[in-house]
This record gives structure tokens, C-alpha cells and sequence, in this order.
């Protein structure tokens, strides 16, 4: 065999092995658009049909009249938008005075900050609930967003990687150009640690957008309810709407892959681990 | 500790005459002095953030686990009594049991699957936007509707993987209702969701140089010696992170859980995790106090374990350029 073709071979096999991977991970995908066209009746008949037969479209139209679907659709995106914008603002500018700027206790608070990232968040659950008690937040989505404004710590960790990563020597240029550290960062790091903060950004959307515990202790009027606590009214005593349900969560998820599917590229360039030492 | 020594170097370099000295020295403290304000401004929102929702927090959740607070009541301090309490609470034990179950199976083989996908999904192939896409789709979808997915694929009437095991003559278990197979069942969904693992180690695979390759293919080393000598002790770091990450979130165990059995933790409390009966306590009985003694439990026993990793990664894990 000559090396061409050798590589071609090795080439169909690896996607053979990937296709059929991909199978297994694809399966309750398939089954989640597939229930979401079914009529209810179809919903559990075995062997399953894949092809719902007729297509009933109009699962679409009753769930989102079953729940009130544009006011949970507006809730969840305000929450996500706002906390997404919160930890994209605040991470970076942390990251950033952890990975170039030079000031007493820094290498302390980065050591104290990766320990944080450690505890688990019901730790803390308890009295921050209380907290915003007092604040009189709970029933509010304040909560859910106001946190992302003052920096998480694995995202602030993975964009110090990042800007631990990039040349001193830009820094050096326009400070000597009489740039303010300020300008420095946002004109020239910022834009340079564009992956790194698509990453945590994506992060920050995908957490925010599927978050169940979160609106679950802390919305406590079902007029703020977000999609994902919505998907539980489709289960009642009554009987259960799986097809409605699962309309809901395919149009829940279709945006998502979406921008993962574009994003993919610069999102896994952004997280880089070469700094750790 | 690069940044030490640099700031060493910096004190070290002014070798000029003595009255100059002072001056630049002066004019030095002062620049450093603006650095510092500016260094602690870019950081200030996290000072803030680490004070208000987490040192805070993490502290008076300690004074909380000695009271019996509770929203409706004051509470008053009673000690031990909490902590006491919790080692006669049968339940506790059951919830303590369950959590390392799955967290002594789903962390080894979170690690091994995640490695190989990554490996899978790094190879250079058209379409691995397409393929990558799919492996991440199962994050994507909301914990809810997974939940319920999970329950029809495993059902054991008319579910899809019983129906495929009794097609090559295997009577299947009925899985999420057997007290014995709900944990392996958890385990098997929390595999499916792996996709996030996946992409961190894919960005540790992207950070390993070409050029190590191309010595070894000079070299004529085969796939498995390339991956045992190059890619796995380079992987190393990554996975030591994605460890740490996996206990914590094997003992975080609560939203696929608590949606699947409605957070009763059926059958017969076999799904009743620590974060679940934590979220009970506090949420659903308003025993704060004791709920804030459970989350202290969790944070010792997860410490713990973290600091473990931590020492016999020395062993284990190579940093490139050491």
C-alpha cells in the first residue's frame, strides 16, 4: 500500500468510528424532535415509529399556548442576555489585573480564587438565599444576574490562562506611546483574548439558559418562571403532554446548537491550560 | 511565580550613581504605586464579588449549622447538636452512600470516555464541526426534558434500550424502577453528558506542539506509542483539572436526580443524593441550620478529597517545559 492510500483508509475508518459514535449521542436528540411531532397517542407504541406519521406541526402552536411560552421565552433570555453580559464585563478586566498588572497580594487572591472555584455552590447556597432575603431580591431574577457582575471564578481563571499567554511586549509599546492601562486593555488585550472570551461567554449562556436549581429557589411567581422550570408544567396530575414538552425543549435547545456549531472552532481555541504552574 | 522574579529583576537593575538613584527610585515607587491602584481597580469587582457571595456566605453558613435558623423562626444556637444529629440520621447515610456510588464510578469513567472522545474528535477530518456539534448536543439540551427522555429510553415496557437488549435475548432490568440498576442508570445518563469535559480536554489537546509529533514520526513510532509517551502525560494537566471538577460535580449530583423522580430520590431513596436531601432540609423543611451542617459536611469531605488529588499529582502530572 503507498502512503496516499494509506491515509485514505485510515481516513474513512476514523469517520466510520465517529459516525458510529455519533449515533449513540444522537439518539434521544432524534427522539426528543421526533416526540415533539407526535401526537400523544403515538408517543409510547413499541417498536418506536421515527417517523411520526402524520406529522402533527401543530404541537408547536398548543405549546406555547399551554404554557405562556413568550413570557417565560422574554424571562429567559433576560436572565441569560444580562448575566451573560455581566460575567463577559467583569471576568476579562479581573483576568486581565491577575495576569499582567503587578500589585500587593496578587498571587494570594489567585490562589484564594482557584480554592473558591472548589466549593461546591450549595455550600453557600443557604445564606446567600438569605442574603438576598433580606434584599428583598427573592421573587426578583436579581439573583440569577447580579452575581455574574462581580466575576466567577473559573471563567476569571480560564481568561488569566489566556492573557498569561499573550506577549508583554504590545503592553510595553503602548505604554511607552503613553496609552492608559485602561486603553491598553480594552483596544489591545481585549480584543486579543477575543476566544477566551467567546468561551466563557458561551459558558455563561449555556449555564444560564438550562439553569433549573437557580430559578427554582429564587422565582418564586410563576409570571417570572423561565422555559426551563415551564417544561415541568407540562407534567400534571391530569396527565402529561410529552409531546407539547418536548416541542418546547427542541425549540430550547435549536438555538444553542446553533451557536455552538459556529462558535466551535474559537471557543475551544479560547480555553488553554499552558499557563498553569 | 514568573511574575516574582521579574519584580525582583526590576528592584535589582538601577546600578547608577547614588543621588540619581534616589530620584529613580522615587520616580519607580511612584509608577509602581499607580500600578498597584490600577492593578486593584481591574480587580475590585471580584474582591467585592469573593466578599459578598462567597467568604460571607461561606462563614455564616458555619455560624447557621450551629443554630436551628430557619425562615420562619429566628433559631437559636444549640451547639453540636446539628452535627450530631446528622451522624443518627439514617437517611444522611443513605444520601452519603449513594453520592460516593456514583461519584467512585462516574469520575474514573467520566476521565477515560472524555479522553477518548476528545482523542476522537481532534483527529483531522472533514465535518468535525458536524461531529463535535453532536457530541456536545446532550449539554444542550435542558436537564428536564432529559430527564424525561432517560425515562423512555429506559422504561421497561416499551423502552428503547430493553427493547434492543430482548432483540439479542436478554431480558433487560427495569432500571430506574430497580433499586439496584437506578445508580448504574444515573451513571450511564451523566456519561451522555459529558460533552463539556470533551471540550476542555480538547483544548489541552490543541496546546500539545506539533512538533513533539514530527520528532516521533521521524522517529517511527507507532499510534499507541505516540499516545502513551506524547499525548496522555501531556494531557495530564488538563485531566487533573477535569478531576477535580468531576468529584466536585459527582458530589453536586442534583438536577438529573431530582427531575427524574419528581426529587423524591425513588425507588426506595436509591436516588436520594446529598445535595438532594441537602435541598430538602433547607427548602422543603426549612431546617436551615441542619441543611447549613450538611453543606459543611459536603465541604470538608470535598476539601478532602481535592487536597488528595493535589498531593499525588506531583506524581502524576507533567507540566510541559519541566
Amino acid at each position: 500500500m503507498d502512503a496516499a492510500r494509506k491515509k485514505k483508509v485510515s481516513r474513512f475508518s476514523a469517520h466510520i468510528v465517529l459516525i458510529i459514535a455519533s449515533f449513540f449521542f444522537m439518539i434521544p436528540f432524534i427522539w426528543m424532535v421526533s416526540t415533539s411531532l407526535k401526537p400523544l397517542t403515538q408517543v409510547f407504541t413499541f417498536p418506536p415509529e421515527w417517523i411520526p406519521k402524520p406529522v402533527k406541526w401543530s404541537n408547536y402552536i398548543d405549546a406555547m399556548n399551554y404554557i405562556p411560552f413568550f413570557t417565560y421565552l422574554k424571562n429567559t433570555i433576560i436572565i441569560t442576555v444580562f448575566s451573560t453580559v455581566g460575567a463577559v464585563l467583569s471576568c476579562p478586566i479581573v483576568a486581565y489585573s491577575f495576569a499582567k498588572l503587578k500589585w500587593p497580594g496578587r498571587n494570594i487572591l489567585f490562589v484564594i480564587t482557584i480554592g473558591v472555584m472548589m466549593i461546591p455552590g450549595q455550600v453557600t447556597m443557604i445564606p446567600l438565599f438569605l442574603l438576598f432575603e433580606k434584599l428583598g431580591m427573592v421573587g426578583t431574577p436579581y439573583p440569577l444576574i447580579l452575581p455574574a457582575f462581580f466575576g466567577i471564578p473559573f471563567y476569571i481563571f480560564l481568561l488569566r490562562q489566556f492573557f498569561m499567554g499573550l506577549p508583554d511586549s504590545l503592553r510595553e509599546a503602548a505604554k511607552i506611546d503613553g496609552a492608559s492601562e485602561f486603553r491598553i486593555y480594552w483596544q489591545i488585550m481585549l480584543p486579543l483574548a477575543k476566544p477566551a472570551v467567546l468561551a466563557v461567554g458561551l459558558f455563561q449562556f449555556m449555564a444560564s439558559w438550562t439553569d433549573f436549581i437557580g430559578p427554582l429557589l429564587y422565582l418564586t411567581d410563576s409570571v417570572q418562571y423561565t422555559l426551563s422550570l415551564g417544561l415541568q408544567q407540562f407534567q400534571s396530575q391530569k396527565g402529561s403532554e410529552w409531546g407539547l414538552m418536548m416541542a418546547v425543549s427542541t425549540m430550547m435547545t435549536i438555538p444553542v446548537v446553533i451557536l455552538f456549531f459556529f462558535l466551535q472552532k474559537t471557543f475551544i481555541k479560547g480555553i488553554t491550560f499552558s499557563g498553569i504552574k | 511565580m514568573k511574575s516574582n522574579m521579574q519584580l525582583a529583576e526590576n528592584k535589582n537593575s538601577p546600578k547608577t550613581e547614588p543621588n540619581k538613584q534616589i530620584n529613580i527610585t522615587a520616580k519607580k515607587s511612584l509608577a509602581n504605586w499607580r500600578q498597584y491602584k490600577t492593578g486593584l481597580l481591574f480587580a475590585s469587582p471580584w474582591i467585592i464579588g469573593l466578599f459578598v457571595f462567597y467568604a460571607i456566605p461561606l462563614f455564616s453558613s458555619i455560624y447557621f449549622s450551629f443554630t436551628t435558623y430557619s425562615i420562619l423562626q429566628p433559631g437559636e444556637f444549640i451547639g453540636l447538636q446539628n452535627y450530631k444529629d446528622l451522624m443518627k440520621d439514617q437517611l444522611f447515610w443513605k444520601s452519603v452512600y449513594n453520592t460516593v456510588y456514583f461519584a467512585v464510578f462516574y469520575v474514573p469513567l467520566g476521565i477515560i470516555f472524555g479522553v477518548a472522545l476528545a482523542m476522537m474528535l481532534n483527529m483531522k477530518v472533514k465535518g468535525m464541526a458536524i461531529y463535535r456539534t453532536i457530541f456536545f448536543l446532550p449539554t444542550l439540551v435542558p436537564h428536564v426534558a432529559l430527564a424525561v427522555l432517560w425515562m423512555w429510553l429506559l422504561n421497561p415496557g416499551f423502552g428503547l434500550i430493553n427493547g434492543l437488549l430482548s432483540t439479542i435475548g436478554i431480558e433487560g432490568p427495569s432500571w430506574l424502577g430497580s433499586e439496584t440498576w437506578s445508580k448504574p442508570s444515573l451513571i450511564l445518563m451523566s456519561l451522555w453528558g459529558i460533552g463539556q469535559a470533551v471540550v476542555i480536554y480538547l483544548a489541552g489537546l490543541g496546546d500539545i506542539p506539533e512538533d513533539y509529533y514530527d520528532a516521533a514520526n521521524v522517529d517511527g513510532a507507532n499510534w499507541f506509542q505516540k499516545t502513551c509517551h506524547i499525548t496522555l502525560p501531556l494531557l495530564t494537566p488538563v485531566i487533573f483539572f477535569n478531576l477535580v471538577m468531576g468529584i466536585i460535580g459527582a458530589f453536586q449530583q442534583f438536577t438529573l436526580p431530582y427531575t427524574l423522580t419528581q426529587g423524591k430520590g425513588t425507588p426506595a431513596n436509591s436516588l436520594t443524593f446529598y445535595v438532594m436531601y441537602l435541598y430538602d432540609n433547607g427548602f422543603k423543611f426549612f431546617k436551615m441550620g441542619y441543611a447549613s451542617a450538611m453543606a459543611w459536611v459536603l465541604f470538608v469531605i470535598v476539601m478532602a478529597l481535592t487536597a488528595f488529588v493535589f498531593i499525588t499529582s506531583k506524581r502524576w502530572v507533567h507540566y510541559q517545559g519541566k
